[in-house]
Order: structure tokens, then sequence, then C-alpha cells
């Protein structure tokens, strides 16, 4: 096997298919995660292909080694996050450790071929598989004994007819013809005023109306209307006043 | 002309028995001694004995159903007798294919759970996550809770795990211990590989 045929060594695995070095390439770019590679296939696949060349390339077979070596390095980092005082064990505590992991992955797989044993042992047991069951409706709460009387009493309280909602907030405003008057009465002895000044002791249902009757007597082109900035007083001149805008 | 076959026997007991009968036919799920007896409206230990006559009755070669103690409660289940012409109908889509990543990924998760895909993959030395999606899928282990605030999805197994492998409880699994893996065997292993190696 030379050492292009290392690289091109067609891999058939769970999370990857294609040439070896399309694999090596993914894992460097994250595009694959080595967790989910199976390295041990990867040695298969290469035995396999070594045996059926019939011929034993070292140089090959190096390059295969250094690089499977390096995956499962940097897969053994992978899985094992925060461990790095495991991968730096001398070398007794490190065969202590692979015996340890070693045993505990063999107990694993005997438990898998167990269960494996089981499935076929119930593979003739057949039961039915429903949806979940329906849940019983929790039962109706038990009452403490009632006396009709004041059940009736209750229901008579519940049943007394509600009283008529009032309109009187809608009798507190007043014409907007009545601010109109007053504008027009102070414009005319004037000529101007503060709009502010004007409303200040009025409440502002009042206010509002008499807004409104500003904004007629501005439609009706009686009025300029002032304000140098949101929030500043509004002047209000008569048109025939000299200061009007 | 009276047929003896049809008397109906007055028992209490058989009533009691009658009646679970019937309940344990509606039934799509094992149901436990105390949910059969709040069904029942009887005392456990009444339960327990008229199972006990229903267990005599349905049982292999006698009847065509089965009750068995299994997963937590009691259930009625096909009796092997049945079992090819029930597989001649219906399908098994919870057993059926489970590969040898999906068994060790189970037996991790029924052994050691409630359990972390990392636990799992540091116990196999391969992800987890496509084996643990699939068991999940297959309704044979559920999601319980995380470890600690903020930690990994931990994992165990269902009670419909305990059904199809015909388990009445985790506690009828074998002591894994007894399944082998020693670490000092498989160290002695290794140092006598090592040693013929260097030789």
């Amino acid at each position: 096997m030379t050492g292009v045929a290392v690289r091109d060594l067609p891999l058939d695995l769970d999370a990857f298919q294609g040439p070896f070095d399309l694999l090596l390439t993914l894992v460097l770019r994250d595009e694959l995660e080595l967790s989910d590679v199976e390295v041990a296939e990867i040695v298969l696949a290469f035995v396999a292909r070594a045996v059926e060349r019939e011929t034993l390339d070292l140089e090959a077979c190096g390059e295969f080694l250094v690089l499977v070596a390096a995956l499962l390095e940097l897969k053994a980092r992978e899985l094992f996050p925060g461990e790095e005082d495991v991968l730096d064990l001398d070398p007794e505590e490190a065969a202590d450790e692979l015996a340890e992991r070693l045993a505990a992955y063999r107990r694993v797989k005997a438990a898998a071929g167990w269960l494996d044993w089981r499935l076929g042992e119930s593979g003739e047991r057949w039961f039915r598989v429903g949806p979940a069951p329906v849940p019983v409706a929790a039962a109706p709460q038990e009452l403490p004994p009632q006396n009709v009387a004041s059940l009736a009493e209750a229901m008579r309280r519940l049943a007394v007819e509600p009283p008529a909602p009032s309109l009187r907030h809608m009798g507190t405003f007043p014409p907007v013809s009545q601010f109109l008057a007053r504008f027009r009465a102070v414009l005319s002895r004037s000529g101007r005023f503060l709009f502010d000044r004007e409303v200040a002791r009025l409440s502002r249902v009042e206010q509002a109306v008499a807004f409104l009757a500003l904004l007629e007597l501005r439609k009706a082109g009686e009025v300029t209307i002032r304000q140098l900035a949101p929030f500043e007083p509004i002047s209000v001149a008569a048109c025939s006043s000299p200061t009007s805008a | 002309m009276q047929q003896p076959n049809l008397r109906v026997v007055e028992n209490p007991v058989d009533r009691l028995a009658r009646v679970l009968e019937g309940v344990l036919v509606v039934a799509s799920r094992p149901l436990s001694v105390a949910e059969l007896a709040a069904a029942a409206g009887e005392d456990g230990e009444r339960v327990e004995t008229a199972l006990a006559l229903l267990v005599g009755r349905y049982r292999e070669g006698r009847s065509g159903i089965v009750l068995e103690s299994v997963a937590g409660g009691w259930a009625f289940r096909a009796a092997r007798e049945a079992a090819k012409a029930c597989g001649r109908l219906f399908d098994r889509p919870v057993a059926r294919g489970l590969s040898p990543a999906a068994l060790e990924t189970l037996a991790v998760v029924a052994y050691l759970g409630p359990v972390s895909r990392p636990e799992i993959a540091r116990l196999r030395g391969v992800a987890a996550d496509s084996a643990v999606a699939g068991l999940v899928e297959r309704g044979l282990v559920a999601e319980a809770g995380r470890a600690g605030e903020g930690g990994a999805v931990r994992y165990e197994t269902t009670p419909l795990f305990e059904r199809v492998f015909g388990l009445a409880g985790l506690d009828e699994l074998p002591d894994l211990d007894d399944l082998g893996g020693d670490a000092a065997e498989i160290r002695a292993r290794l140092e006598s590989i090592a040693e013929r190696r260097g030789a």
C-alpha cells in the first residue's frame, strides 16, 4: 500500500463516507465531530486494504499510524474535556486508568449483550401498546351540608338589579360656543391673550373644550396662534392684531 | 338445558378477579396493585389474592392471554403460542433493529441512570447523541432532569423499556459486577501482551 493509498483509503463509517484525507480535512475544519467517528473502523478498513494488496508498505503503515495516533489523541481530548491530568499520568497510573476504563466498558458491553439476549427471549412477547390512558376525571369535591335558606339569601343578593350606570360625567362638558363667545369678547377687548392664562383656573375637561373653541377660531380665520416650543404658552391674537403671525 | 361450563362462581374473590380482568383488559400499561385496588374499591391484600387466582388462570399453556408482573405492575400479554400470529398482523417498532450501539447506550442508562450524554460517551468512547435520540424516539429512555442547575440533561429508562425486556423492575437486571470486566485481570492481560511484544 503506498502513501497515496493511505490518503485515498475509502471509508464507510456511520458518521462519514469518503476518502480518509477528506475525513481528516473535515475534522481539522471542525466540520465533523471526531467523537462521532469510530477510529477502530478506520483501522479495520486499513488492515482490510493491506490484506487485499498482500504487500506491506512500511512507509504507508508508518504514515497511517501517525495519523491515527493523532486522531486518537484529538478524540480523547474531545471526549474527556478538563481531564488533562488524566492524559498526563505516569505510565503506571495510566495503565491502571486504562484497565479501569476497559473494565467498565467491558461490563457495559456484557450488559448490552444480556439485553440483546433478553430481547431475543422476549421476541415472542406481544402486548398492547396504546396511547397514554386518559386520566380519570377528579372526583367532584364533596360540599359540606348546605342551609337552603342561606343559599336562597345568597341567590337573592346576586339577583338584585344592578344600579343604572351614571351619566353624570357626560353632563360636565360645557358647550364649545361658551368659550367661542368668551374668547371673542377678550379679543375684541384687548386683541390678544395667552391661552394658558385664560384657562388656568378651569378643570381639565373645560380646558379641552376651550382648546376646541380655539381651534374653531383658527379654522374660521379669526385668530392666529403662536407657540415658541412644545409646552410653551400658546399666544392667541386676533387676525387684525399687528403682532399676529 | 344447563351448561355446566357457563356456571358463574359467586365466590367474592372470583367476583373481584373478574373486575380486575376487566380493568386490565382496558389498560394499555401495567397497573400497580394500588391502582387496581383503587379502581376496584378493594384493599390491596384482597386484590393480591385475586391476582394470584388470575395468574393461575392466565398462564402459558392454559390461555392465549398471559397475566404477568412487569414494569412495576400487572398487565396482560399474548401467550407465546399466539406470537407468530401476532407477528403476521402487527409490528414491534420499539424493539425492532436495536443496533449494538443503541443496546450499549441502553445498558448504560439502565444501570447508571439518570445519566447524561457526556457520561455515556465517556464510558463507550463514542459520542452518544444519535443513540440517545433514537432511544428517546422509541420511548425506551426519557429525560430525567438536569445534573444541577444548567447541567447536562440526564436520561433514565422508561416503564416501556421494562415491558419490552420483560422486567418486573430494574432490580431484575443482572448484577453489573457479575458481568465480568475485572480491572486487575484486564491489567494483567495488557501486561502479558506487552511482554510478548517486547520479547
